[in-house]
């Protein structure tokens, strides 16, 4: 069981809740949902509290953080996007720290779950639905229709349009839960090569340096990953949020 | 949708387990008859790969809406305006700094400017004093020289005319001298007298 891949995505019931056969009990992945926000919570906030105008190391990161996430918004959805920030910022962050805990030993990877991803998706794909009609009504459909294509062409181009974006929720979800699936399957694989050639005798752990080397390489690997998943989700929101603020902008 | 799945699940499971027992060995199938009301309702679902099990959905849509709308909330209210402030604090205190330095630079600029005007008008008024002064002193000084050479010309000319007077006096008496030597002479050798009227002839001639 130790040498089980899966088995590190496995829910264990921590404290069931049944409310009218649903089940809805704290598990270890509320557990590091909840350990997410406040690990994020804490360091934006303690870092934040000198207010320095001078900035202190971990106030500078903090900082940064913001300053990456406005610019990032600001150069997809221009100004008019910027009261998404907290939304965007708070995505980031929440995805950002998810994954990073999920590095430690033992801990548990909420993003290697297909639902939190999906759920973050829809909330993002929401947002421009309700924001995008709310404020443009019926011309928020503009988004399938792009300018300068000939009206015969729009025939072919309206449906692909609608394709791609109802395929969105899922390409967003499914590229940020396989990365962390697929990062931590692996991660694991190696490692267990380690232990079962180590106890092979003098000649296996001869053996086992080589996926010792590959289980720390990777692991530099997958906090490279870590950032780039929670950046690439951040900048994919911000350009799908760039819709439901200019829907004619194709 | 799921229940029903499982419960056919279990169904199949049940409706197999007879034709199992039958085909195996008696003492193995009251071990696979277990096995398979284990899996059915032990450990639920454990074929299933976690992250596609759909019974946790609901829990982790729950609880991932719980976290996810506090941690929202807190950094709408509290920490982004937090560090927003901050940052929008330290641009204005740049701003503000560069426009003081701005400030500062351009009066001192013109604290420069009028230094150097003002070293100007000094140097134009020292040049002025200092040519009149040169002025002055030239005028004073010509005037002085004027005066002195005349005073020379002017001794100059008495020294001249009375050494005119002086010549023409003892020229005047070169003569009466030429006239009483030259009788003394001709009286000396010749003897006798001489004419007086011819030997002031004979000077005469001589002198010219």
């Amino acid at each position: 069981m130790a040498n089980d891949p899966i088995h590190q995505f496995q829910i264990a019931r921590w404290i069931p809740i049944d409310v009218g056969g649903i089940d809805l009990s704290f598990t270890n992945s509320s557990f590091f949902m909840v350990a997410t926000v406040a690990v994020a919570s804490a360091f934006l906030y303690l870092t934040s509290s000198n207010r320095g105008l001078i900035p202190t190391r971990l106030q500078s990161v903090s900082e940064m953080a913001y300053e990456f996430v406005a610019s990032t918004l600001r150069d997809s959805a221009g100004t008019a996007g910027m009261r998404f920030f907290p939304f965007v910022f708070s995505l980031f962050m929440f995805v950002l720290t998810a994954n990073v805990l999920g590095l430690f030993p033992y801990f548990y990877t909420v993003t290697s779950q297909i639902i939190v991803t999906f759920a973050l998706a829809i909330l993002v794909i929401g947002t421009v639905l309700v924001y995008g009609f709310a404020k443009h009504g019926f011309k928020f459909l503009g988004v399938f229709v792009p300018s300068g294509v000939p009206a015969a062409l729009l025939l072919l181009v309206v449906p692909i349009e609608i394709i791609s974006f109802l395929s969105r929720p899922i390409s967003l979800s499914v590229r940020l839960f396989a990365n962390m699936l697929a990062g931590h399957i692996t991660l694991k694989v190696f490692a267990g090569f380690v232990v079962s050639l180590g106890s092979l005798g003098a000649l296996g752990i001869g053996g086992a340096i080589l996926p010792l080397i590959m289980t720390v390489a990777i692991t530099g690997l997958e906090f490279l990953v870590a950032f780039l998943q929670a950046y690439v989700f951040t900048v994919l929101a911000c350009m799908y949020l760039n819709d439901a603020v200019h829907p004619g902008g194709h | 949708m799921f229940v029903s799945s499982a419960q056919a699940a279990s169904t199949t499971a049940q409706t197999e387990t007879p034709a199992h027992a039958e085909t195996a060995a008696p003492g193995a199938a009251p071990d696979a008859h277990g096995t398979a009301t284990h899996s059915e309702t032990g450990v639920a679902h454990k074929g299933v790969f976690p992250p596609f099990d759909s019974s946790h959905f609901a829990s982790q849509l729950l609880w991932l809406a719980l976290t996810f709308a506090f941690f929202y909330l807190f950094l709408s209210r509290v920490v982004l305006p937090r560090i927003g402030g901050i940052i929008e604090t330290r641009r204005d205190r740049i701003a503000t700094d560069l426009d003081q330095a701005a400030r500062m630079k351009q009066e001192s600029d013109e604290a420069l400017a009028a230094y150097e005007q003002e070293l100007a008008e000094a140097k134009q008024k020292a040049g002025g004093i200092a040519q009149k002064a040169r002025d002055e002193s030239k005028a004073k000084a010509d005037a002085e020289t004027a005066e002195i050479s005349a005073a020379l010309e002017k001794k100059l000319a008495d020294a001249e005319a009375s050494i005119a007077s002086i010549k023409d006096k003892a020229m005047a008496g070169v003569g009466a001298i030429a006239e009483e030597t030259a009788t003394e002479i001709v009286k000396k050798i010749i003897g006798g007298t001489v004419d007086k009227a011819s030997v002031t002839a004979a000077v005469k001639a001589v002198r010219g």
